[in-house]
């Protein structure tokens, strides 16, 4: 007995050793297909003691990529959209979330590819300050701990009494290859302070999905990588929420040909008549009032991971017996109270609402009076009509909350949430210090009066795209509250008839039955008199 | 014993009980369509009302030959002698077993009043029917045709519905007038038959 247990344990172990050593032995290896195995490069085999270095020894061969990337929303956070003249980007707008960037920088810009390159006054274009590992490092690793703008550290650090664990950065350096779904992920699927959180179509079950969850992105099947469809030129990367493309008109993109256009819509690829199988020509002729991703993209939050559809900062402030803020977690374990952040709900597999979309959004910026007579106010509404010609019926996630504005002034403010002093909301749960140093922070009168305002953002739904057979079925739209119920501007057979011109021709065609009938019957009453 | 006459050829024959067929078929699918009960599902109720409308469209086209080959579109050439006659035999004349205004001949198989319900129903609810459902089914083809910003979908579609409840009601009186021949089941045994049980 004891002999068959130490077989055993010494075959367990062998196994381990071996598995172990074959993994290593396949990370060693430089990526299919690439012409560079840099942990050749003498630059990258140096013990490295900050980002900046990492950078630095990269533009000493990929001289243009900082410059490149400095004239990308990614760094600046900032997008000037030409239609309507609003300075957007996340450093400028409003949100109903954490609300602002602004003020809670060492926050949220650990999200940003800088190191500490992001300050309230604006973005430090030091060249060295690009974070090239953010978005190129392919051991998964790579991590930028909050509350450091950005920063990372080579070795482990002690900062405000926080062990903050230092990046392995000679060895990322010389493995650094393509941006993947886990790269972009690690900012784009926690928007919102928290995976899935924003979005609902971008989350982590997108790092490795199924071809259910995703059929381009299927790990096990076509295994697009979000850059696939977001192919970058020169760093920049196209798609952007700001100025969606709400209507492509294009047949399949030219790489090359076509400079100018955004390759990251489904036109680009899939053309103007996409359907071939069953039903072809019908669904083909939808294209010119639906956005593809109104039937492909069925639900949202799909993949296990919910999304937070409803979040009330009023509610905020509630301390537990300890004093310390109050946190009431649901049967999952998803917080749906926090005493720093107020209520919330959440949504998993979540039906979009549909909008008539061209392309153009408003947005309520931080200067733009709202009024409490006329909530909810819209912090970005989605412009289009069924009669402008360039609009589709688009799929979105309606995002409602309630946060604080205010209330003689009439804006919507900027919160300091976030940060190690004493005016930070999730600090002391103090409101009136909070906003009072967010405003301060984004130079913005304040008055004192905070009231709390309800309000709603849209976030178009395009991710997330569904197998075919899963796509909305006809009947779902085609039906009295249905899925577009509320899209008016357009027939919708199934859905829409003239009630009464219905109910007249029941009447009548009852009222002719009940003739024939009588007259029937009279005739075999008669006929037996005869 | 009565008299016997043959009335309908078998073409004739055919193309009654395969349009009859088509059309109870096209409005069972199409007021699924346009949202009145749940049958087959959206789905498949608009796949098989297109079906059925092509294969409808493909009998006309043989019927609408048919009838010129044989000279038998004469038969609805509409005409005001004995309308009244005919009419009063519905209203009174059935009741006291009075005699049918109308004698069936091959030459003339419709009395008056049924020559003017199947001119109405050739001339206006078929083309009516006709042009809307074709639109409706070439929507996409709007543009090409130069019909864009000209017509709207809602009034295609109310056109056709129009014309499907003309129809509906058609059908029943039609259906009950069947039993007012010679014996209840004679007009439909003609139909079946060829073969007309005469007053």
């Amino acid at each position: 007995m004891q002999r068959k247990h130490h077989i055993v344990k010494v075959l367990f172990i062998g196994w381990l050793a071996m598995t172990a050593g074959s993994f290593t032995l396949a990370a060693d290896q430089p990526k299919a297909g690439s012409t560079a195995d840099h942990s050749k490069f003498k630059e990258l085999q140096q013990e490295f003691q900050s980002g900046p270095e990492v950078t630095k020894a990269c533009l000493s061969c990929h001289t243009e990529a900082a410059k490149q990337i400095m004239h990308t929303e990614h760094w600046r956070w900032e997008y000037l959209n030409p239609k309507t003249g609003q300075k957007l980007g996340k450093i400028h707008i409003i949100n109903n979330f954490c609300t602002s960037s602004q003020s809670n920088l060492k926050a949220c810009a650990s999200c940003h590819i800088g190191y500490a390159a992001m300050t309230d006054k604006g973005v430090n274009d030091d060249e060295t300050l690009v974070d090239c590992l953010a978005c190129h490092d392919t051991t998964g690793a790579y991590a930028k701990p909050s509350g450091l703008g950005g920063m990372v550290y080579a070795h482990d650090v002690e900062v405000g009494g926080k062990r903050i664990r230092g990046e392995n950065l000679q060895k990322m350096a010389q493995k650094v290859g393509k941006t993947s779904r886990k790269t972009c992920g690690a900012c784009h699927f926690n928007g919102g302070g928290g995976d899935g959180v924003k979005h609902g179509d971008l989350d982590s079950s997108l790092e490795d999905p199924d071809k259910k969850l995703d059929v381009h992105m299927d790990s096990e099947g076509l295994n697009f990588t979000c850059a696939t469809c977001h192919k970058t030129d020169g760093h920049n990367v196209p798609g952007s929420r700001y100025a969606p493309t709400a209507v492509d008109k294009q047949g399949v993109m030219i790489r090359g040909k076509e400079k100018d256009r955004n390759p990251a819509t489904c036109q680009s690829c899939h053309g103007q008549k996409p359907h071939k199988d069953k039903n072809a020509a019908k669904l083909n002729n939808h294209t010119n009032k639906l956005a593809c991703q109104s039937c492909h993209v069925p639900a949202f939050a799909r993949g296990e991971i919910p999304t937070k559809m409803f979040w009330d900062w009023s509610t905020a402030g509630k301390r537990d017996e300890s004093g310390k803020p109050l946190v009431i977690k649901d049967e999952n374990g998803h917080a749906i109270y926090m005493g720093i952040k107020g209520d919330f709900k959440y949504g998993e597999n979540v039906k979009p609402d549909y909008v008539w979309f061209n392309g153009d959004v408003e947005y309520t910026l931080r200067d733009t009076k709202v009024d409490k007579a006329q909530q909810p106010v819209w912090i970005n509404k989605f412009e289009g009509s069924p009669h402008d010609g360039r609009s589709r019926i688009w799929p979105v996630k309606t995002f409602r909350g309630k946060q604080p504005f205010d209330a003689e002034y009439k804006t919507l403010v900027v919160t300091h949430l976030a940060g190690a002093d004493d005016t930070a909301f999730w600090t002391n749960l103090d409101w009136e210090k909070a906003i009072e140093s967010g405003m301060k922070a984004a130079g913005l009168p304040f008055s004192g009066k905070i009231d709390f305002i309800e309000t709603i953002s849209q976030w178009p739904i395009t991710h997330m795209v569904a197998p075919k057979d899963q796509a909305v079925a006809c009947h779902e739209c085609h039906s009295q509250g249905g899925r577009l119920e509320g899209v008016l501007g357009v027939y919708l057979p199934g859905r829409d008839r003239i009630e009464w011109l219905d109910n007249a021709v029941k009447v009548f065609a009852l009222l002719t039955l009940l003739g024939v009938l009588g007259h029937g019957l009279l005739r075999i009453f008669t006929s037996k008199k005869h | 014993m009565s008299e016997k006459i043959y009335i309908f050829k078998r073409f004739e024959r055919f193309w009654h009980w395969g349009q009859a067929g088509l059309i109870i078929f096209l409005m069972i699918t199409g007021f699924e369509i346009h949202g009145l009960y749940s049958n087959f599902g959206f789905e498949k109720a608009v796949n098989l009302h297109t079906l059925a409308a092509w294969s409808l469209i493909g009998l006309w086209l043989f019927a609408i030959f048919w009838h010129f080959t044989t000279g038998e579109w004469k038969q609805y050439i509409p005409t005001t002698k004995n309308v009244a006659a005919m009419a009063n035999y519905y209203l009174f004349g059935i009741f006291r077993n009075a005699p049918h205004p109308h004698r069936q001949t091959q030459l003339s198989k419709h009395n008056p009043l049924q020559r003017l319900a199947y001119l109405f129903i050739l001339v206006i609810v078929g083309p009516l029917i006709w042009v809307t459902g074709l639109l409706y089914l070439f929507y996409d083809q709007w543009l090409v045709w130069g019909l864009d910003g000209k017509l709207t979908l809602d009034l295609v579609a109310l056109g056709h519905l129009i014309g499907a409840y003309m129809m509906l009601l058609f059908l029943i009186a039609h259906v009950y007038l069947t039993t007012t021949g010679a014996t209840p089941l004679s007009h439909i045994k003609a139909m079946i038959t060829g073969w007309e049980e005469v007053h």
